[in-house]
């Protein structure tokens, strides 16, 4: 493995019995890029991404995480990724104090790191005043940053972003994406799916997933050069439109 | 007559501790398309909730197609047709099963009203011995419509039907709603997607319980207060830093692959802001014409 190389996919795929969910996917992440991962709903985003997150085996194919191969390192990638979804991030039952805590925990930091980097997640998102609410009573917008700061807790090679804007007010969602910057700017490579197009704008590099197989992959100017448009909307539309794999 | 009328409506939630809808009022014409717009947390689905006499308000009142949503609820509910925001049919019953079932309910026969379902039906008959439960999120977002319709409802209520949706399917779910505005029936859709605004003849943007403006989306954008510009450079996280440190500058937000920005006072000279930036490689700034987003952000400084 290269340096610099935080994800690399060769011929990646995942079979249910006759359907081929991803179709020989391949490709690389840099360190520190933020990467778009795009694709209409049932193109298989969400397929790949439970591979590179060691969740799911692959039907065949290559892949490493972090330097690590997904067949037989599964928990050392665990280890060293972050992973955060508009579905699941954060215990509702748990206040703001105890969530970051479990967290801590469960990635086996010590108490003196936890204590400085809950310290730090508290002052930087300005909820001193409310830490010992519960999850469930704070707004979604909230919500969602502190569940960023959770999933790079542990100082992650990557953090997987599965929809993270969804729902959050026109504010809200540009100061999550200050938050993405900044962990690329130390260093944690982002992989991000969104279905908002204005945000893949916001990529290094952006992908595009359809029927299985990646049908594109550059950054954001390069894509709209090639495809003679003017926004990510248009390029989305032309490679999505031909889309086999109707209405998921 | 008008298709829905709010009146003050406010409702709260644990013992009136949540304020979830804040003395909102408006009205919706017959045969209108009226999008409520905003993020989570907004109050839309309290309001559909309120509307389709699923919840009663604290306070305040409503009619829909001339019937009062506290008196004449029974007629009410035979007369809309509801799409809730979370998936809410039968996951055991097919789809041809939750069809005929909710035609049953409300004393029709899929025959009776196949013409207005035709055009979405079509797209999901092939799986039609397929159980609810195991359709694909477009398929159940297509079905829950057609059940939605099946009784031909004189109004048709619509919470985030495209929310979790990629660009393509929205766009041809938003091309199926104007179709269905041909034929008459009053719409009242939500979105937290702003870029649906357009979609629709009117709309209330709306956050935390409030409503913000109600108006159409020319309107809405024609009324911004300020001159925004667009700014671009070859590297935009120094030129977005570069310009919040700008004494003139007001606000200061990314819109894809641009910065959008307001200036304190309108006369400042865009020349002298040129200036300052000078070190920037391409840089491009000019004045542009709000979107419903930018407007959006406006009313939630204001």
């Amino acid at each position: 493995m290269k340096e610099n190389i935080v994800i690399e996919t060769e011929n990646l795929t995942k079979k249910f019995g006759s359907f081929t969910a991803v179709d020989h996917i391949s490709f690389v992440v840099k360190e520190g890029e933020i990467f778009g991962f795009l694709g209409a709903n049932g193109a298989g985003k969400t397929t790949a991404m439970k591979m590179l997150c060691g969740l799911s085996g692959p039907t065949s194919g290559k892949a490493t995480i972090a330097g690590y191969d997904i067949y037989q390192k599964a928990e050392q990638i665990k280890q060293r990724i972050g992973y955060m979804s508009q579905k699941f991030s954060l215990y509702e039952d748990l206040t703001i104090i105890e969530n970051i805590r479990f967290f801590g925990g469960i990635y086996g930091l010590s108490s003196k790191q936890i204590k400085e980097r809950s310290q730090a997640i508290i002052e930087k998102l300005n909820l001193s005043d409310s830490q010992n609410k519960l999850v469930s009573s704070i707004p979604l917008g909230w919500k969602q940053k502190l569940a960023f700061s959770v999933a790079i807790l542990h100082e992650p090679k990557i953090v997987f972003l599965d929809e993270p804007t969804g729902g959050v007010d026109p504010v809200t969602r540009r100061q999550f994406w200050d938050l993405i910057y900044e962990a690329s700017d130390q260093g944690i490579t982002v992989f991000v799916t969104t279905h908002y197009m204005d945000e893949a704008e916001y990529c290094n590099r952006v992908s595009i997933m359809v029927d299985g197989a990646i049908k594109a992959l550059d950054t954001p100017k390069n894509l709209k050069q090639s495809f003679s448009v003017s926004s990510m909307e248009e390029v989305f539309y032309q490679l999505a439109r031909g889309a086999q794999r109707k209405s998921d | 007559m008008s298709g829905i009328i709010l009146e003050n409506i406010v409702k709260t939630y644990e013992k009136g501790s949540i304020l979830a809808v804040d003395h909102v009022s408006f009205q919706v014409e017959e045969g209108e398309l009226f999008g409520l717009i905003g993020p989570d947390g907004a109050g839309k689905t309290s309001i559909f909730r309120i509307l389709t006499t699923l919840l009663l308000p604290d306070s305040g009142n409503g009619w829909v197609h001339g019937l009062n949503i506290l008196k004449d609820f029974k007629a009410i509910r035979s007369e809309v047709g509801y799409m809730p925001g979370k998936f809410s049919l039968y996951q055991d019953l097919s789809v041809e099963e939750n069809l005929h079932f909710f035609a049953t309910v409300f004393n029709t026969t899929i025959e009776q009203n196949y013409d207005l379902i035709k055009e979405i039906y079509v797209q999901i008959e092939p799986f039609k011995t397929r159980k609810a439960g195991k359709l694909s999120g477009g398929m159940k977002q297509k079905l829950a419509l057609c059940c939605a319709l099946i009784h031909r409802p004189t109004v048709l209520f619509l919470d985030e039907p495209t929310t979790g949706v990629d660009a393509v399917s929205r766009k041809e779910f938003w091309e199926m709603l104007q179709r269905l505005k041909k034929q008459g029936i009053t719409i009242l859709v939500s979105t937290p997607y702003m870029d649906e605004a357009n979609l629709c003849d009117r709309i209330a943007l709306i956050q935390t319980g409030k409503v913000l403006s109600i108006d159409t989306p020319h309107n809405i954008t024609s009324g911004y207060q300020n001159k925004l510009y667009s700014a671009k450079s070859e590297s935009m996280s120094t030129l977005i830093r570069d310009l919040r440190a700008l004494p003139t500058v007001n606000t200061c937000f990314s819109f894809g692959d641009s910065l959008h920005f307001t200036l304190k006072e309108e006369h400042s000279e865009i020349l002298t802001l040129k200036e300052s930036l000078s070190k920037h490689i391409n840089l491009e700034i000019k004045i542009i014409d709000p979107s419903i987003e930018d407007c959006f952000i406006q009313f939630m400084h204001s």
